[in-house]
């Protein structure tokens, strides 16, 4: 059953490999991260998340070009699949579902 | 720019990335640590981009990463152990006089090595007969006089086991308190029996079993003892022993139990145990007997809770001994808790109950076992290597089926171990040759080990066959796993791999270079040994048979003695100088503040004239002195003058001046030439020595012999003390023969360290002949060109030789000074009276092995020029 349902986390690795279209590979993603919020991301993580992703068929990945950089290995790039896109699109609909809910005055309120 | 460019992450992380890595995964996963190193590099440095690096290859040692050992493989190497056992067989049967190097020197190092593990195995098994031994602790004491070293006794005080009784009473308290020796009779029946005081827990805490009698109250009561099953059918043959009375001393003491005799392996040994309320008794008035400064024959032992902090007890422990210090003066106290179970290996306290084996010998027997296994392991490195250029066809042809690195490093690996194994078998049977000739090496080996072959024994004989295996495999498979496939089925003429000598090298220069220095040790060693015994002692110990008294009246053995015609001179001694024994007595001259610690022997008038000791002047002890109770006169050497600075040093003016003995005034009389009252080698030098008079207080008979049949002189005497004293043993040894005992340790070292330097010997030399085999046979094709061109005998024996000569050289320059070093700067500070080191002794050594090794090469090069080169190239 945790394969239907998107961690926090998970949802963000997957929002960044989607931004990120033909750029995204795992230290590129890692600093992505870093940036947009603001706090350290650890590759081991980002590592362990991408493989889970895959392993639930939420992301496909391939090998790129060797170049000079990185020891002269090559980078293995994600892309998203539909069911990634489907798990992005539902998690989405159901947080703007809630927002919904909110009135207003309320959220005010606070 | 280009430093920049060389940083790379350790190599060592990279590998064990790869290794524990799932393949799919390893690259990318290389890629990024790659990258975020080289963005450390730039902004955190060199050394902390590397730590990064290290610490990330850990981190990701994660379930998901992690390779599964594939099951085919496993399967794969299952069925490969039978070929490989195949081919392994099929070598050794192949290269007959390279295996037969390999499994000799093996084996021959190996039953050292075997030797080790019965001793440490027996050492271990020390003291584990107890129920309880993880839980007994006995009680040790640091000994501190003023501000001279700390000295730390295995024995205490019968007050410090009264205090921890008092303050936190253990589960039991075991005391032995002294050891002697006591005439037992029964009826009209006396033996002699060695016994402890012992009090009635020492059944609680030890598990010695008590055949006949109650455990817990046989020693309670004053005047009981209890014997072991052995003397007590001594004493009573097979009559009933329990509640006899027996007599010692004339004191009635009670049989009130039968023990099992004291297994081998027990730190503590003793034919009988009394109980100890008895000397409790008995010694009522002495005000010193249970004081806390009394530590010297007294032994402790404590049964704890098995969660019991030692720690902490060790800190209450401080706390009394801190307390009970303020009683003595001088003198500090600390006690300490010792493991029983680390008795016997545990560091060399002073005062032990029994013999104990003494962590350093042993550690130097492991560190000479070790450097001889080596040596035997690089001998099977180096021809393994050597022979690589025959075997590289094989590994190649291997590895083109398919084989992976780690599959060849495995069969190299298995026959290594299958050639272990073989030479296993040789090493046990060398191992049972050995061991009455270890045994005997030392007179104190024979009491402490049995090195028995016990099932246990032999398993760990296997296990460290095979670590032995793996040793020496490990690194010809190294070798043979790099080898490169094209070059190895190309043309194996132009093997590259064979000129990769200087491990090799260096190989034969650390084993003859052991060798060497061995050699040369023994030599030197044994020099000092000779040079002890033989030693000018400033007296004459010729032809004079020393025999202990036991308590017997001097007068009567005297009597039966004078009437031998061979007994030339007769004196008594309290005891016997130059062997190790002192004793010392207090002098003052003049000056009241000024007193110093004299050694003294006690003698009677036939004593200096029987040593023919030299008399500077005044006269000897005069014999009507022996019926006065008063000790008035004594003679003194040059060295007390010096000391005391009597009469300007001058022996003649010395004479009849007043010194203080011991608090009372006794007159000078004699003053004789130094002599050596120490042993020779013993540093702390005892230099005054003074003789005192007093024939009743003498325990040694010195018996000056004059015959032409030794021999049969001694029968007599033996017979003569028979009639004197039939219970005791005779026990008579002739003052050189004492002399020599004195140095056993020495001798046994020189046995010891002349075998391993044997063994050292024939390993290097072993691997030398197959060196020089395998060189001259590789080199054979040359050889007859070099005939056949016209090259002389000489030059071709030059050409091979010269190597190995080099070789020799090196080893040379290298062991002999480390020798001369090790024994000129750290052996002999602690020995005094040493021979010197000549050149002779540091030439022996180095002739002995370069003439071993000289042959070798000299009778295969000679093989070698001698072959028809008509045979050898006719092939080609």
């Amino acid at each position: 059953m945790k394969g239907t349902n998107l961690g926090e986390f998970e949802e963000l690795v997957l929002l960044t490999i989607a931004a990120l279209l033909n750029e995204a590979y795992s230290v590129g993603i890692c600093d992505e991260l870093e940036r947009q919020t603001k706090r350290s991301v650890k590759l081991g993580v980002v590592h362990a998340v991408l493989n889970r992703l895959e392993e639930k068929g939420l992301v496909k990945s391939k090998l790129g070009e060797a170049t000079q950089t990185r020891g002269g290995k090559r980078k293995r790039y994600y892309s998203i699949t539909s069911s990634g896109k489907a798990a992005l699109v539902k998690s989405k609909e159901v947080r703007d579902q809630l927002w919904s809910m909110i009135p207003e005055l309320s959220l005010k309120r606070i | 720019m280009k430093e920049q460019k060389e940083i790379r992450p350790p190599r060592w992380a990279t590998h064990l990335l790869s290794w524990y890595c799932k393949p799919e995964l390893l690259e990318d996963l290389q890629g990024d640590l790659n990258e975020y190193f080289e963005r450390n590099v730039k902004s955190k440095g060199t050394r902390r981009a590397k730590l990064i690096y290290i610490t990330d290859v850990f981190k990701f040692f994660r379930f998901y990463t992690v390779r599964k050992p594939e099951f085919v493989n496993l399967l794969i190497n299952w069925i490969m152990i039978g070929s490989y056992i195949k081919t392994s067989g099929r070598n050794i049967v192949r290269n007959k006089l390279f295996s037969a190097i390999n499994i000799v020197g093996l084996s021959i190092s190996m039953s050292v090595g075997l030797l080790l593990i019965a001793v440490v195995s027996d050492i271990l098994s020390y003291d584990k007969f107890n129920e309880n031994h993880s839980r007994i602790y006995r009680v040790i004491t640091k000994y501190k006089y003023l501000n001279e070293n700390e000295n730390t006794f295995a024995s205490t005080s019968l007050r410090a086991a009264k205090v921890i009784e008092e303050n936190f009473p253990p589960e039991a308290m075991a005391i032995f308190k002294d050891n002697w020796s006591a005439d037992l009779k029964f009826s009209e029946k006396t033996i002699p029996l060695k016994g402890i005081w012992a009090n009635e827990s020492v059944f609680k805490v030890f598990s010695f079993r008590l055949l006949k009698g109650n455990p817990s109250t046989a020693l309670k009561e004053p005047y009981s003892i209890v014997l072991t099953e052995t003397s007590a059918k001594k004493l009573f043959g097979n009559n009933e022993a329990l509640n006899k009375i027996v007599e010692w001393d004339k004191v009635q003491y009670t049989v009130k139990g039968i023990m099992e005799d004291v297994p081998q392996f027990s730190h503590v040994h003793f034919d009988m145990l009394a109980s100890l309320s008895t000397e409790e008794n008995l010694q009522k008035n002495d005000k010193d007997f249970s004081s806390w400064k009394n530590m010297w024959s007294t032994w402790v032992y404590l049964l704890l809770p098995a969660n019991t902090d030692i720690k902490s007890l060790e800190d209450k422990l401080y706390k009394i001994s801190v307390k009970e210090n303020t009683t003595i003066q001088n003198t500090t106290l600390n006690l300490k808790l010792q493991p029983l179970d680390n008795i016997m290996l545990g560091l060399d306290h002073s005062n032990q109950i029994g013999g104990v084996m003494g962590n350093s010998m042993l550690w130097i027997f492991s560190g000479l076992a070790f450097v001889v296994i080596l040596s035997a392991c690089f001998n099977y490195t180096n021809l393994s290597i050597a022979r690589s250029l025959r075997r590289t066809r094989e590994v190649g042809i291997r590895k083109v089926i398919g084989a992976l690195k780690s599959q060849v490093i495995y069969q190299f690996i298995v026959e290594a171990i299958l050639i272990s194994l073989t030479s296993l078998v040789m090493a046990i049977a060398l191992f049972l040759l050995l061991r009455p000739f270890f045994l005997s090496v030392e007179e104190s080996l024979k009491n402490t080990l049995l090195l028995q072959l016990s099932p246990a024994i032999v398993v760990y004989f296997v296990l460290f066959a095979i670590v032995i295996g793996i040793a020496a495999g490990f690194f010809p498979s190294l070798f043979f796993a790099r080898v490169n496939v094209i070059q190895a089925l190309k043309d194996f003429s132009s093997n590259k791999s064979f000129k990769k000598l200087t491990i090799r090298r260096a190989l034969i220069v650390f084993q003859y270079c052991i060798s060497i220095i061995l050699v040369t040790s023994t030599v030197i060693i044994y020099k000092q040994y000779k040079h002890f015994v033989t030693f000018d002692l400033g007296f004459r110990t010729q032809n004079i048979l020393n025999i202990s008294l036991k308590g017997n009246k001097a007068e009567l053995l005297r009597k039966e003695l004078s009437e031998l015609p061979e007994v030339k001179l007769i004196s008594q001694s309290a005891m016997i100088t130059s062997i190790g024994s002192y004793w010392g007595s207090n002098m003052k001259y003049t000056s009241p503040d000024d007193s110093a610690m004299v050694y003294h022997n006690t003698v009677d008038e036939n004593y200096l004239p029987l040593h023919e000791h030299k008399l500077l002047a005044g006269r000897n002890f005069n014999t009507k002195v022996a019926d006065s109770v008063m000790e008035t006169e004594i003679i003194v050497n040059q060295s007390v003058l010096k000391r005391f600075n009597i009469a300007n040093q001058n022996p003649a003016k010395a004479i009849g001046e007043i010194v203080k003995l011991d608090g009372k005034n006794v007159m000078i009389i004699g003053v004789m030439q130094d002599f050596q009252y120490g042993k020779v080698d013993s540093r702390a030098g005892a230099n005054e020595v003074i003789l005192r008079y007093a024939p009743k207080k003498t325990h040694w008979l010195n018996v000056k012999i004059e015959s032409t049949d030794i021999l049969a002189a001694y029968g007599k005497i033996e017979l003569a003390w028979k009639r004197v004293d039939p219970v005791h043993a005779f026990d008579a040894k002739f003052y050189d023969d004492q002399i020599e005992n004195s140095f056993a340790g020495i001798k046994a070292s020189v046995k010891v360290a002349g075998f391993i330097a044997f063994l050292a010997i024939s390993i290097a030399s072993l691997g030398m002949l197959g060196m020089v085999v395998f060189t001259t046979e590789t080199r054979l094709k040359e050889i007859s060109i070099r005939k056949v061109l016209g090259a002389s005998e000489m030059g071709l024996l030059f050409l091979l030789g010269k190597g190995f000569i080099i070789l020799l050289l090196v080893a040379t320059v290298i062991a002999l000074p480390i020798t001369y070093l090790f024994f000129d700067r750290i052996l002999f500070q602690e020995i005094a009276n040493h021979a010197p080191i000549a050149a002779i002794d540091l030439t022996v050594g180095f002739s002995l092995v370069s003439a071993l090794a000289l042959m070798m090469i000299l009778l295969q090069a000679l093989k070698a020029t001698r072959t028809s080169p008509a045979e050898v190239l006719k092939n080609e």
